[in-house]
């Protein structure tokens, strides 16, 4: 797990920790372990046998949190999950004390969500075992982008020079922030298309172009991702209504029907059915949707047993413990 | 660091990589030239045939990356020499092996069934060298996960003796005594450019 000196770990914090060749590692692991999976009459691998993943979840998530599961147990390792509501964390521990704990159970991957964005980040200076962001905040939510990027490639054939379109709420969202990281580093040509008010502070320095014209994007994309809209964070009004914000930036089946042939509509979920994306497009031949879900479990396998499997991780990034 | 970056060897090692072989070849000895090669393989194919009843049944199931290739091309021969094809796969061990968490990390290969799987099939699995006999001891976990064979047999081109397991091939392309010191490369065309078995010093490394 450690490595020189035992005083560093390496962990999937953020998308843009992975170089080019350690992200297409997770892909075609992946894809390996999609194969082995449906030839596969158990369902299961004994790989990380005797190894401990703690999935830590301190904000709501039913998908993220249950595909991590799926992945860990179905590479045979030993699943601890904690809820925020009812573990310590909501008597008041810190996350250090929360940290060292885990660290004398022997935690040897631990994945955590948080609605501070850094905490992964914040986690991984105190324990032994590999952290993996399962999202943070508004920051980051790496292997959802890793998972997208398995559909892409798994629809399309390829990463390299497609031109992905990702629309919506890009201020609240860890999902565009890891999709615009690893697509770039993967050769894809991102536009991110929202109204300015839901566009971050400094997303001009993100390797991607920006635009508030859906209608001018749309025919030149081979994918669109659609964002969720997260009423949910909003203390203020971003837009006017969700009928204006629908009509300027939903993918309705209008919109849909300028995309190329081979266009491909993506969604992260949960979605606002009629809000940003109409049930028509969501549940048509073009949508991922289904795929994404089913992905996610593999692509998490992938992670999993890369910064488990083996004496030495093979992917992510070091942190140096103190 | 990637998977292809860490050191393999030691008995049960190979099989997961293809990589050329470098270091000075003149410190290596062929044990098995080109020619030589051809022949064995075209043995082993009629042994499967006579071992089989003519080979009803049977699938080849290679243990990449060398394996794989040489399952295909025993199959060919089976295939030339009996008239039918042989349904041949590839069976990747590397989420099965004993020694994951003692060595760096290591890339998949492909695991790939032939159509009608393996269910009541007599299964051949076949790599290139046996050594400690853990790779087939992964092997067979792997494969009793994929289904049910009527009968599993082991086919190798060399064996190398220094088995670590209660495990033996069936089909033996040539014994080859060696020290531990030694190592054993298997090369073949499709992923070293060329065909042969040198056995070399322990520091002639494959790259």
């Amino acid at each position: 797990m450690s490595g020189a000196g035992g005083s560093t770990s390496r962990h999937l914090l953020s998308a843009g920790d992975l170089s080019r060749d350690e992200a297409l590692l997770v892909l075609d692991t992946a894809a390996e372990l999609e194969q082995v999976l449906a030839s596969s009459t158990v369902g299961k691998l004994p790989t990380l046998r005797g190894r401990t993943v703690v999935n830590l979840f301190f904000e709501d998530s039913t998908r993220t949190k249950t595909s991590f599961e799926l992945a860990a147990k179905r590479l045979s390792a030993d699943v601890i999950s904690f809820a925020a509501k009812g573990s310590s964390v909501s008597k008041g521990e810190s996350l250090k004390d929360t940290a060292l704990t885990l660290e004398a159970m022997g935690a040897d991957g631990i994945v955590i969500r948080h609605s501070w964005s850094g905490a992964p980040v914040n986690l991984a200076h105190h324990v032994r075992g590999a952290v993996v962001n399962a999202g943070d905040g508004t920051h980051e939510h790496p292997t959802q982008a890793l998972l997208d990027a398995y559909t892409v490639r798994q629809r399309l054939g390829r990463l390299e020079g497609l031109r992905v379109t990702i629309v919506g709420d890009v201020l609240h969202s860890r999902v565009a922030r890891s999709n615009v990281l690893l697509l770039h580093t993967l050769g894809a040509e991102v536009t991110l298309v929202a109204p300015p008010t839901l566009l971050p502070v400094g997303v001009e320095t993100w390797p991607c172009a920006v635009s508030y014209d859906l209608d001018a994007v749309l025919p030149k994309s081979d994918v669109v991702m659609m964002l969720r809209v997260q009423r949910e964070r909003m203390g203020v009004s971003y837009f006017p209504s969700s009928r204006e914000y629908s009509r300027r930036y939903g993918l309705d089946v209008r919109r849909a029907a300028v995309l190329g042939d081979d266009a491909i509509v993506m969604h992260p979920g949960p979605m606002n059915r009629g809000i940003e994306i109409a049930p028509e497009v969501a549940d048509g031949p073009r949508s991922t949707i289904v795929s994404q879900v089913a992905n996610g479990v593999t692509v998490r396998m992938a992670v999993l047993y890369l910064l488990l499997g083996s004496a030495e991780p093979a992917i992510g990034v070091e942190v140096t413990r103190g | 660091m990637t998977a292809a970056q860490s050191r393999d060897d030691g008995p049960g090692a190979r099989g997961a990589r293809a990589r050329p072989v470098t270091g000075d070849p003149s410190a290596a000895r062929p044990v098995l030239p080109p020619e030589q090669l051809a022949r064995v393989v075209d043995r082993m194919a009629h042994e499967v045939l006579e071992k089989t009843g003519g080979g009803d049944g049977v699938v080849l199931l290679g243990i990449p990356t060398r394996g794989t290739v040489l399952a295909q091309r025993l199959a060919a021969r089976i295939e030339a020499f009996a008239g039918a094809p042989v349904p041949t796969g590839s069976l990747d061990i590397t989420l099965y092996r004993d020694d994951l968490r003692l060595r760096g990390p290591r890339a998949l290969g492909a695991t790939d069934l032939p159509p009608g799987g393996v269910d009541d099939r007599h299964v051949v699995l076949v790599d290139d060298v046996l050594f400690s006999g853990r790779s087939v001891r992964a092997a067979l976990d792997a494969l009793g996960d994929l289904g049910r064979p009527r009968v599993v047999q082991l086919a190798v081109l060399v064996d190398r003796g220094h088995r670590e397991l209660p495990i033996r091939a069936d089909y033996v392309g040539r014994n080859v005594p060696t020290s531990l010191q030694e190592t054993i490369h298997v090369m073949l065309a499709e992923t070293d450019g060329r065909d042969g078995v040198l056995l070399g010093p322990a520091d002639l490394e494959r790259a």
